[in-house]
């Protein structure tokens, strides 16, 4: 049940310099692998991409054959209300919980508002967020 | 493997010196009477044929510098008129003019000679296919082993460097079984077949490496040879020697230095004092036999050993370690030496990263800075930043600890470090003096 919420996202391991970010975009265009979601996480010279797409398998795969290092990453993605206090609810369920949070990022689009959540206890949070009347992303949106 | 030369080979080791002794003499004498520029360094030095009267009295003897060779360019060291010549090489002039070196008919053969019994003594022989992939032409790599695989009746494939793709097809579909080519190119070669499909190790008849011409360490041995399935023997010589000219036996403890044809001392880089056997300094040869081109006492910059006493396949010549860099590549941070292959080596024991990497050294201010750039491995990549940064620190950690000099370490993408086909460059000094 719980794993239906499950989402894969992907990581790429990227050089902090111009046109990194190109190269991925790019390679995930020319194979017509859409994105939902991604987020740069930057440390000391290098990052690390995270994104959200339709076709994971896909796009590992396409960015992999090009010599990028790729992971795949379990994480959730919980629907907020795009209004003020959105954001609120939910991280009072995870923080009443117990759940901590790794990292996170959203997107607002044409059906509301994602929070994507990766967290340490996946299944528990998701069980957590449904408990409390939350409403959480597919993973059956990315094939 | 049985010797090649077996007289010669497994001569007792009194009798290779009181050789070496004869060889020394009758060259100093025909170098002091027919070549200027020994001649005129043995007068500088104050030292007559006569003086040598053991084979230790070779340390009377005046050195010989890669400059004396480039200072004598084209060719005014040589001692056999251009008509008693076969061949000409050329080194690369990476730094300065390039060095010439001429070749008589017996020069030739002496070379084929020495590695015909390398090449024999790790197994090598008929019925063998060897790719010499190996630059052919001017640089003396490609149709040196080429001359000592045919001398053992192998047959040779002189495929060259570049076109990988087609080397490793010529591979399969020719049967090959043994290789001559830089470490380098053949971790290159093994990562080009990997994207083809295929695996050196299972799809190939490949079993023997002749690696050389660049530094490379144990750790990359045992690399090659789990990946590759293959036995990998390190070979040595450089242009001046007249090309790749020594190897290992099967054996791997140590490269044969054939004592008729080559007299070795181990000196110190810095007093030119003859060490005794088992101490590290700068390896100097002095060429027994050669004719166009005479070396004596020719301080070649690499930093090695040598190990007297006999060798367990029963060879008794002198051997020496493993190349532990070079004299000039040696790079000076904040006053303490570094060796780049110090940094190959600690950088082997991580798992967390490739085996490919770059130096940087810059200076911030008055202080010297060292980057060093590796690539992330698969197994290591996380998607959490805090666990790539311990992977980071640990590498700087394990470098401080080997090199005893602080290093930064900056994680970059796979495949964009530069995998080179030749000689490998892997250090950027950007420090304006």
């Amino acid at each position: 049940m719980e794993k239906s919420y499950i989402v894969k996202q992907i990581s790429i391991f990227s050089e902090n310099r111009p046109g990194r970010l190109a190269a991925i975009a790019g390679a995930l265009r020319d194979a017509g692998i859409n994105i939902f979601a991604f987020s740069i996480a930057e440390a000391d010279g290098f990052g690390v991409v995270r994104a959200l797409v339709d076709r994971p398998d896909d796009a590992h795969r396409t960015l992999t054959d090009l010599g990028f290092r790729v992971s795949f990453t379990d994480v959730i993605g919980v629907k907020m209300r795009d209004e003020p206090g959105g954001l609120s609810d939910i991280a009072s369920i995870l923080g009443d919980a117990g759940i901590n949070i790794e990292y996170a990022y959203a997107y607002s689009g044409r059906d509301g508002a994602v929070l994507i959540l990766r967290v340490d206890q996946v299944e528990d949070a998701i069980r957590q967020i449904l408990g409390r009347g939350g409403e959480l992303l597919e993973a059956s949106l990315s094939r | 493997m049985a010797p090649w030369n077996p007289r010669i080979e497994e001569m007792p080791p009194d009798e290779l010196r009181r050789l070496q002794f004869k060889l020394v003499k009758s060259l100093i004498y025909r170098l002091y009477s027919f070549n200027d520029f020994y001649r005129r360094r043995m007068k500088e030095q104050e030292v007559h044929p006569d003086d040598i009267r053991t084979l230790e009295d070779v340390a009377k003897l005046p050195f010989m510098y890669k400059g004396d060779l480039r200072d004598g360019y084209p060719d005014r060291i040589f001692s056999a008129e251009q008509n008693e010549l076969v061949r000409y090489h050329v080194s690369s002039g990476t730094t300065g003019k390039p060095t010439v070196v001429g070749y008589t008919e017996r020069d030739i053969e002496n070379w084929s000679e020495s590695l015909a019994r390398g090449f024999s003594s790790c197994g090598l022989g008929r019925g063998d296919v060897i790719q010499v992939s190996y630059g052919y032409g001017l640089f003396t790599g490609g149709l040196g082993a080429h001359y000592g695989a045919e001398r053992v009746g192998a047959t040779v494939l002189p495929t060259s460097v570049g076109n990988t793709e087609r080397q490793i097809e010529l591979m399969q579909d020719l049967h090959v079984t043994a290789i001559a080519c830089t470490p380098s190119y053949l971790l290159h070669m093994g990562e080009v077949a990997e994207k083809m499909g295929v695996s050196i190790k299972n799809d190939t008849d490949l079993r023997i490496g002749f690696l050389g011409a660049e530094p490379w360490s144990e750790q990359m041995r045992t690399r090659i040879q789990d990946w590759l399935g293959i036995r990998a023997y390190d070979i040595y010589g450089t242009s001046e020697l007249s090309g790749p000219m020594f190897t290992e036996c099967a054996e791997q403890q140590g490269i044969h230095i054939w004592g008729d044809l080559a007299l070795v001392e181990i000196v110190d880089p810095a007093t030119g004092e003859v060490l005794q056997a088992g101490e590290q300094g700068e390896l100097t040869i002095t060429m027994l036999q050669k004719e166009a081109l005479p070396m004596v006492r020719y301080r070649i910059g690499d930093l090695t050993a040598v190990e007297e006493g006999g060798c367990a396949c029963g060879r008794t010549h002198p051997r020496i370690g493993r190349i532990r860099g070079r004299v000039d590549d040696m790079l000076i941070i904040r006053g303490i030496n570094v060796f780049p292959s110090q940094v190959e080596h600690a950088l082997l024991e991580i798992p967390e990263v490739g085996r490919h990497f770059q130096i940087v050294v810059d200076r911030k201010g008055a202080l010297d800075s060292m980057l060093v750039r590796v690539e992330v491995s698969e197994e290591a990549f996380s998607d959490k930043i805090t666990e790539l940064m311990v992977i980071k620190r640990a590498v700087e950690h394990r470098l401080r600890g080997s090199l005893n000099v602080g290093v930064d370490v900056e994680l970059v993408e796979p495949g964009s470090l530069p995998r080179f086909e030749g000689k490998s460059k892997k250090v950027v000094d950007r420090r304006s003096l």
